[in-house]
């Protein structure tokens, strides 16, 4: 084991102001992740701030309908909290989509946004990764990547980013506050995970310092219907071969709302802009949706073996969007 | 062996009653000790140092910094390990040369006060190597291969009569290859082991399936006496091949326990196993077969081809069922491998039968279809009254009776022979049916049965549970041997020090640890009704061997088998295939504890449907190493994958056995399975998929590849 420092945080501005002082300082909550990581030596913090009993725990209602989430909200707990339930069904459907039941009570919501790639090489530390080592190569790109990204990848870095539970953040237009040195900020749920570009040790647009402390979920919109669905090798306890979340209003016969988020195609979420643009005012059918899945997915670069990932995404959206149109 | 083994006695009689686990309570209340639960009086930890080259050699090794470490003892190497005597296992001789064979070899171990410490000093040890060129994949073409002259259960190629005649001239025919990758055995409970020398008497505490072969093995590598040597495996969690024989880890333990002069505790990291204990290798399997008008199998070839590492021949005896399971007068039945830069491959579950009857059972179904016959009713008319390569009649057969009590029970008929026409929203459903088969065999053991003067039993013999239930059921037959209660019969086990006894493994536990086990309390019933008056103080002890009895040749054809019918779903919008009910009808001879029994048939089921649909290990070509090393991306099944699994069997007789009249159950229940989910998916589909698992990649490619123009992009 690396010797590491451990300290407790009584407060997030104590948490805030510990990290900034601690150069390679990481925050621990459900440990899910990051514990694992640090036994596999690809994490190595050199202090552990651990967060675990900042009062950021609750779920509280917001003017006008919407939520705000803690970051230190159990996985269980949010997948089973009425409000989410009731408001929020794609929400609660990703939660429960992941990991196991033991995993989902421990982890928390801000883990596991932050949650790392899976990819077998950034694992193994034996091995050239890019993300993990800066500089030393992608192996997956000619290797073994039958999991890996389709679409947003580039040469540095063909990773997936693994949680199911953003990928509905992200068709709900959710919100991340993030806390650090300089004060408040929010990112766009779509948006707090980055494309690896050539810097793909950087999962996220969270900077050195910040702690995740709130996911903030709009009003629903009105009128609307989502769902969750996810593909994948076994039935429970695997990540996503491809999964999508959407949320879609119909009304008389036509789109009136529609958002899409794919995940297991890319190093983010991936919000399908393109596809709600051919939505959005269309007439409510299965080849609306299919021409909305084909135009979001005419980006797509599969790598040698991962090609089915195109097919198999735009059948999930379909089938998702053809189940949230259809009346009852 | 007399007409009957047992006495009578009042009921219920011990022998296949229901009985729960002796260490049941032990094992879910956390008292039950396992190999690494162990820590002697200043115990040293240690790490190994795995290979990260493919192939090549060690050109130095640099101890310096790991050695700089706080609570580092030692840093063993080829350069400073104690010498081994030379072995006819060449992966136990660890540390002994600067050769590396594949990745993940072991090439250092590291000893620390702590297990952190041993682990931090493993990743700072330095190791140079002089690389050379290397070949992991296995390719049907490929130049190394060869045909070997014996594999584990016959020789390496046969032929019978003339196949190429008799398949030239069938009237219909299927010729078919179907692969599938490696698999690896991950038993719960990783390898491990505790090693301490006390006056040159070595004591190990080890995961293994058999002590007995443990400690000979140290023995010898150690050039010590078997009296010097004493292996315990008192409770073992699961093992499925990869513990059959000794493993590196135990060698390890007991070199760094001598080097050091400290007792030191070793457990394999889950993501060096695939590199270290075994695995079972991909194969790529022909299947031809040639039938006439009626059904009848008139000619019937099986090829396979399996890898094996250069450190030593490990071949996959994949043909072998082909041998023995239908009739037909012309028959070839080949095994090829070839030596490739990759761990060593080596037992799993059901070895040889499991592989080789995906492939048969495959074929056989195919052909059901290519002459429009019911998948079952071939199998019956194919079902041969003595066994096709020898000749021998069979001590007993009822495969026909399970697929037709299978059938009964499943539901099969009345069925639609046609594919791809029960649809259910985006799903299509099918089922498919596969036969099973393993073989009987017994092997030589010894046991002692202790009669106390305050009424209590004793009974020991080196017999292992690895999770089997094996105290429970050996309880049942010193019972039943006895004619007294169970409860007043203590079971020692799983220790070199007792009488020694065969593996548990081959599906040969029971049969024969209970022979003897019979033997011994059969002699000690013998010498209580003789007895007169009270018990002497030290009671009365009877020991027992069956050397003499298992030597003898039985003259007949031994197996049990089975039948495994399944009902799939695929979805057709992701390829997803589930598996919605699965069950297994079995003739395996007398079943003496049908919850453990059926414990043993399920969980096979299950480990067949993993292989069907869900397991899959692949070498990486660059770097060699298995891609999926953990339990996160080798996907064993779980709960929600295996809905409804049932196991039944047949009240078979069976004289020519033991005296229980029992045959192996551990190994069965995977045999068959996946054939039987890959035939229910052709029924669900129209497709024939060849290459397991069947995972929604290739089902999804091949169904809209069918249904749907190309996907953009894909």
């Amino acid at each position: 084991m690396r010797p590491f420092g451990y300290l407790r945080a009584g407060s997030v501005d104590e948490a805030v102001r510990a990290a900034a002082g601690q150069p390679g300082a990481l925050f621990l909550a459900g440990g899910t992740n990051l514990v694992d990581l640090m036994k596999l030596g690809v994490e190595t913090p050199r202090t552990l701030i651990d967060i675990g009993r900042l009062p950021l725990d609750r779920i509280e209602e917001l003017p006008g309908g919407g939520l705000r989430v803690g970051a230190l909200v159990r996985n269980a707990d949010l997948a089973a909290a009425p409000a989410v339930r009731d408001r929020y069904p794609v929400l609660s459907q990703a939660l429960l989509a992941g990991a196991s039941g033991q995993l989902r009570n421990a982890a928390t919501t801000g883990g596991n946004l932050l949650q790392r790639t899976r990819c077998t090489y950034f694992q193994d530390t034996s091995k050239p990764c890019n993300k993990r080592e800066p500089g030393t190569g992608c192996p997956a790109v000619e290797g073994h990547h039958r999991e890996l990204a389709v679409l947003g990848h580039s040469a540095h870095c063909v990773a997936t980013q693994p949680s199911d539970f953003a990928v509905a953040l992200a068709a709900l237009d959710a919100t991340v506050h993030l806390h650090g040195p300089e004060g408040e900020r929010t990112v766009p749920a779509a948006d707090f995970h980055r494309l690896p570009g050539d810097t793909p040790e950087r999962d996220t647009e969270i900077r050195l310092g910040e702690l995740l402390t709130a996911v903030d979920l709009p009003p629903p919109a009105p009128g609307a219907r989502s769902r969750y669905r996810k593909a994948r090798d076994r039935a429970s306890y695997a990540f996503a071969l491809a999964s999508v979340a959407a949320v879609l209003a119909v009304r008389d016969g036509t789109v009136a709302h529609a958002a899409l988020a794919f995940g297991g195609l890319a190093h983010r979420p991936w919000r399908a802009r393109a596809a709600e643009d051919v939505l959005r005012g269309a007439p409510a059918t299965e080849d609306t949706f299919a021409r909305a899945a084909d135009a979001e997915l005419a980006a797509a670069r599969p790598l040698r073996d991962n090609g089915f990932k195109v097919p198999l995404a735009r059948a999930l959206a379909v089938g998702v969007l053809t189940d949230l149109a259809a009346p009852g | 062996m007399t007409d009957e083994p047992f006495p009578a006695g009042p009921p219920p009689q011990p022998l296949g009653t229901p009985l729960v686990r002796r260490e049941g309570r032990a094992k879910v209340t956390g008292t039950a000790r396992y190999a690494n639960d162990r820590t002697p009086p200043g115990c040293a930890y240690a790490w190994p140092v795995p290979a990260t080259i493919v192939r090549g050699r060690i050109t130095c090794v640099d101890t310096r910094d790991a050695l700089a470490l706080p609570g580092v003892l030692a840093v063993l190497s080829h350069e400073n390990a104690p010498r081994l005597a030379p072995t006819d296992d060449p992966t136990l001789a660890v540390l002994q040369e600067d050769r590396v064979p594949h990745r993940g070899w072991y090439v250092a171990l590291a000893v620390a006060d702590t297990l952190e410490a041993a682990r931090d000093a493993a990743e700072a040890v330095h190791i140079g190597y002089a690389t050379d060129g290397h070949d992991v994949l296995l390719t049907p073409d490929h130049p190394g291969c060869y045909v070997p002259e014996k594999v584990y259960g016959g020789p390496g190629a046969r032929e019978r009569g003339d196949f190429d005649t008799a398949f030239a001239a069938a009237a219909t025919t299927v010729d078919a290859t179907y692969t599938m990758p490696s698999l690896h055995n991950h038993p719960m409970e990783p390898h491990a082991a505790t090693a301490r020398w006390d006056d040159g008497h070595l004591t190990v505490h080890d995961s293994s399936q058999g002590a007995t072969k443990v400690c000979e093995e140290l023995a010898a590598l150690f050039k010590l006496g078997t009296d010097q040597v004493t292996v315990v495996s008192e409770h073992v969690g699961g093992g499925f091949g990869s513990k059959g024989t000794p493993r590196p880890h135990v060698v390890l333990a007991a070199l760094a326990a001598r080097y050091t002069g400290r007792p030191v505790k070793l457990a394999v990291p889950r993501r060096h196993m695939p590199a270290v204990v075994g695995h079972r290798t991909p194969t790529v399997q022909r299947v031809r077969l040639g039938a006439g008008p009626d059904g009848t199998i008139t000619a019937l070839a099986h090829e396979t081809l399996s890898h094996t590492s250069t450190v030593t021949e490990f071949v996959e005896q994949a043909a072998i069922p082909a041998r023995m399971m239908y009739t037909s007068p012309h028959s070839r039945t080949v095994h090829r491998v070839t030596a490739l830069d990759v761990p060593t491959p080596s037992w799993m579950r059901a070895p040889g039968m499991c592989p080789g009857m995906y492939a048969l059972e495959s074929a056989v179904d195919e052909l059901a279809v290519a002459l429009g016959a019911d998948p079952v009713e071939l199998r019956v008319r194919n079902d041969p009254a003595t066994e096709p390569d020898s000749g021998r009649p069979f001590s007993s057969r009822h495969l026909a009776e399970c697929l037709r009590r299978g059938a009964d029970r499943f539901g099969w008929l009345p069925r639609d022979p046609r594919p791809a026409v029960r649809r259910r929203g985006d799903l299509l459903l099918g089922t498919g049916v596969a036969a099973a088969t393993y073989p009987f065999s017994v092997d030589a053991s010894e046991a002692e049965a202790h009669a106390a003067p305050d009424g209590g039993y004793r009974v020991r013999i080196n017999a292992t549970d690895i999770g089997t239930g094996a105290r429970t059921v050996l309880g049942q037959i010193a019972a039943a041997a006895l004619g007294v209660p169970g409860d007043r019969i203590a079971l020692e086990i799983g220790s070199s020090d007792l009488p020694p006894a065969v593996l548990a493994g081959g599906s040969i536990g029971t049969a024969s640890w209970g022979w003897a086990v019979h033997k011994a309390c059969t002699a000690l019933r013998d010498r209580l009704r003789d007895h007169r008056g009270p018990l002497p103080a030290d009671g009365l002890t009877v020991t027992a061997d069956t050397h003499r009895e298992t030597a003898e040749s039985s003259g007949y054809s031994r197996h049990a088998f089975g039948a495994v019918f399944a009902e799939v779903q695929a979805d057709t919008r992701t390829g997803e295939v589930r598996v919605r009910r699965l069950l297994g009808q079995y003739a395996a001879g007398r079943i003496l504890n049908p919850l453990t029994a059926r414990s043993q048939f399920t969980g096979g089921l299950i480990m067949g449907l993993g292989m069907a649909l869900t397991e899959g290990s692949s070498l990486d070509p660059a770097f060699g190493d298995f891609t999926a090393r953990d339990l996160a991306s080798y996907h064993v099944p779980v709960n929600a994958d295996a809905p409804v699994v049932e196991a039944y069997w047949l009240d078979e007789e069976d004289p020519h056995l033991n005296p229980m009249g029992s045959k192996g159950i551990g190994e069965i229940g995977i045999v068959g399975t996946a054939a039987a989910i890959a035939n229910a998916l052709w029924h669900a589909t129209g497709h024939r998929f060849r290459d397991l698992p069947l995972t929604p990649d290739k089902v999804l490619t091949a169904l809209t590849a069918a249904t749907a123009p190309a996907a953009p992009g894909a």
